[in-house]
């Protein structure tokens, strides 16, 4: 068996690619379910719900599974941060449960009425996610007040720190930036046309906030950038993230859609990389008193279940991976309005 | 009420209720994966058409499953901070890996079946189905490892107040685990036959030349006597007896039995009177009991006078639960054999007093899975992990009652819509009914 200690690096990193697979890949339909807001007609908004039908439900089970692999790598961190955020999750569920019945029940009954009621049930589910998760981000890197127990000590209004709706926003902006890229992808016409003009909008909103976010960092939390200059691990990601943030507007004016995407999903990696780096070894950093704090060394499970995990995720995440590429291939291409609710 | 009471009727509600779902969608995947097989194979257009329309109730059926199972997966951490603590080390592992190995898999291949049939080969579609019913009952399997290590907890050592893993193996294969799943299992498989056969009756109802609906009844019937029958032998007998080995103050509740006893008798019907710890108006089956229990009518059987007061279960909903929930299966073994007779009588296509009957018990299956689980659960009480952790020690302690009242209103208001209109849909799908076979020119 190898060493804890290694297993509890391995379990951080994973964990956090599972954050970032998740970022990525909810990460750009919940943004097309955001921009269907904005669409200007019900049958633009069919186009945005269209366009992430088949793979939606996929992409949300990395959400359950970073559920279950903390719940079973960080026990401490789960049952903390759950509690903890108790009202928060509550509203997550219901953003997500109505989002996720919309799909099904939208194009069962043609009466423009019942359409519009899951238009808005789509519309506010994917919009209020991703404002949450941020939100829950931001107080995790500010840090939140614990008991000698590492039980919650703060309050749900106490999650509502100016630091915290900033990530909160950041990671709406986001979203639909790298969604608007998506739709960008796979529409075609006045839908294309215009996301196209509001993608590198969203852009340069991404950019201000992230700035921004990283500023403020500095002043709320400046621990997460103790020896960060002196870390290689910076010094892969940091260029790196900045390359794909520069490239994503230059690739979308080319008419490079496909890598345009590919850069937004690894600028959403790479920034989480780069909080994650910050973090560790910290899971939760405890605002009151440092030595509360949740680190992979005092709130993992043990060396025998975590070899266990990494060899399911070795097993499986590999076939995970083969057939989510292979789905994604049979759905290329654009999407044709009525084309996958006409025929089923 | 306190906020332990709460916690509890808000697991019990949301469970409760997502529970409702799964086993119409796993034993449906499976009927989908034999009605699509037989379309690919044959090229007959009744089993294509059969296919596309129990396809689109599963994926209404299926939709509801999971987008009610999403709570399922946090509120161990929500509501129940201390018992994931403690069983954080043997409990998440399950939780993962049916992520891993069942989420990603029926979620992956749903979208694939439900919006490629034009766009992969007839094979690949079939496969897709395919995947969809393996994913689903690994998803059974891993959430009963689960389940069963509360029950009959294995492969541990409790170490500074929290629950450590030895041994995975015996962790997962835990000593009821296979009896849990194959019963679990079963019962799923009843609740899709059954679904099926309700949803053609209903058709039949209306229209009994419809070649669609008057095939897909067969097999509902055919596939729901097998399977009813197995819910009761081996997998319920089997079931049964290993809990009298491993919980035996849970199989006391099961039967009411409240003096420990040699030949103890079944029960068919009785009321648990607890104040003078005695069964009134009880219609008993001598040495029955130990028979089926021990297999040997002189059997001990220890009551509930062998155990410690406070380590027992509520023994009124467990005798109850356990009680309708034989009665049911009984019914459902009664009704398919009928069923079966009126095949052999060439009949069932026409006997609308059978369509009637199936119509009206088909919803009784949810019933059974229902009151199934409160047997296994609330008989579990007053533990979360037997013998090893109460239930009372394992809430949130910073989740107060405020909280709880707001969440249980929130979700509660929302399952009672969410419930609502999947019936509008379920009814209006089936009224709809399958396409119509092309007009012969």
């Amino acid at each position: 068996m190898m060493d804890l200690q290694a297993l509890q690096v391995i379990w951080f990193i994973l964990y956090f690619v599972l954050i970032a697979g998740y970022a990525i890949l909810d990460g750009f339909d919940l943004g097309v379910g955001a921009l269907s807001l904005f669409a200007k007609d019900q049958r633009e908004r069919g186009i945005h719900m269209d366009s992430i039908a088949p793979v939606w439900d996929g992409n949300e089970v990395w959400l359950l599974t970073a559920g279950g692999a903390l719940f079973a790598a960080f026990p401490f961190v789960y049952a903390t941060v759950f509690s903890g955020f108790y009202l928060a999750l509550m509203l997550l569920l219901v953003a997500l449960i109505w989002r996720a019945v919309s799909f099904e029940f939208r194009n069962k009954v043609h009466s423009p009425g019942w359409i519009r009621a899951w238009d808005w049930a789509f519309g506010l589910g994917s919009l209020l996610p991703p404002v949450l998760f941020g939100v829950a981000v931001g107080n995790i890197l500010r840090g939140i007040p614990l008991t000698e127990k590492t039980e919650f000590a703060g309050t749900f209004l106490g999650l509502l720190n100016p630091y915290a709706v900033l990530v909160g926003v950041l990671a709406l902006v986001m979203f639909l930036a790298h969604g608007a890229i998506y739709l960008v992808l796979k529409t075609d016409g006045d839908l294309q046309a215009r996301m196209q003009r509001w993608a590198p909008g969203l852009w340069i909103g991404w950019v201000v906030l992230y700035f921004a976010a990283t500023v403020a960092s500095l002043f709320v939390s400046p621990f997460l950038f103790d020896g960060i200059l002196k870390n290689p691990v910076f010094w892969i990601l940091f260029p790196l993230m900045m390359a794909c943030v520069v490239l994503i507007p230059v690739l979308l004016k080319s008419g490079r859609h496909m890598l345009a995407f590919i850069a937004s999903s690894a600028a959403i990696a790479t920034q989480i990389g780069l909080a994650a780096l910050g973090l560790f070894p910290r899971l939760v950093p405890a605002l009151n008193d440092p030595k509360l704090s949740l680190t992979i060394y005092n709130a993992s499970s043990t060396q025998r279940t975590l070899t266990t995990m990494l060899m399911i995720a070795l097993v499986g995440v590999p076939i995970v991976i083969g057939y989510t590429i292979f789905i994604y291939r049979v759905f290329k291409g654009k999407v044709r309005p009525g084309e996958l609710y006409g025929n089923h | 009420m306190d906020a332990l009471i709460l916690a509890r009727l808000q697991f019990a509600m949301t469970i409760g209720f997502h529970f409702l779902f799964p086993p119409i969608s796993i034993g449906l995947a499976w009927l989908l994966v034999f009605m699509e097989w037989r379309g690919w194979r044959t090229g007959d257009q009744v089993w294509v058409r059969m296919g596309k329309f129990f396809g689109k109730l599963f994926a209404l059926t299926f939709a509801v499953g999971v987008a009610t199972g999403i709570v399922m997966e946090f509120q161990f951490g929500t509501n129940w901070a201390s018992y994931s603590r403690f069983v954080g080390d043997i409990f998440g592992a399950p939780l993962a890996a049916e992520g891993v190995f069942a989420f990603f898999l029926e979620s992956s291949f749903l979208g694939l079946y439900l919006f490629g049939r034009n766009k992969v080969g007839k094979g690949v579609h079939w496969f897709s189905i395919l995947m969809v019913a393996v994913g689903a009952t690994i998803s059974a399997f891993w959430i009963l490892v689960a389940n069963s290590w509360q029950q009959t907890p294995a492969g541990f050592l409790v170490v500074d107040g929290r629950a450590v893993l030895t041994s995975f193996s015996d962790a997962v294969f835990n000593p009821s685990m296979w009896y849990r799943f194959f019963h679990t299992l079963v019962a799923c498989l009843i609740t899709g036959a059954f679904f099926v056969g309700g949803v053609a009756a209903a058709r039949l109802l209306r229209d009994n030349q419809e070649e669609v609906s008057r095939r897909a009844l067969k097999i509902a019937v055919i596939a729901g006597f097998i399977f009813a029958a197995m819910s009761a032998f081996p997998t319920g007998d089997s079931h049964a007896k290993q809990v009298a080995q491993t919980q035996p103050e849970k199989f006391a509740a099961f039967e009411g039995i409240y003096k420990t006893q040699k030949g103890a008798p079944l029960v068919a019907f009785g009321i648990p009177n607890a104040a003078e710890q005695r069964l009134d108006y009880a219609i008993e089956i001598p040495k029955l009991a130990s028979l089926l229990a021990f297999g040997d009518p002189e059997a001990e059987v220890k009551g509930m006078d062998a155990f410690p007061k406070d380590e027992l279960p509520p023994v009124g909903l467990t005798f109850f639960s356990f009680h309708t929930m034989v009665m049911l299966g009984l019914l459902f073994i009664g009704t398919m054999a009928l069923g079966l007779l009126l095949i052999w009588r060439q009949k069932l296509d026409i006997s609308r007093w059978y369509h009637r009957l199936v119509l009206l018990v088909a919803p009784l299956t949810l019933v059974a899975s229902q009151v199934g689980w409160i047997t296994a659960e609330v008989g579990r009480q007053p533990w979360s992990v037997y013998r090893l952790l109460k239930t009372a020690d394992s809430v949130s302690i910073t989740v107060g009652v405020p909280e709880l009242w707001f969440s249980i209103a929130l979700i509660g208001l929302m399952y009672v819509l969410l419930g609502g209109l999947y019936i509008f849909m379920l009814v209006r799908e089936v009224k709809h009914g399958p396409e119509k076979a092309p007009e012969v020119a």
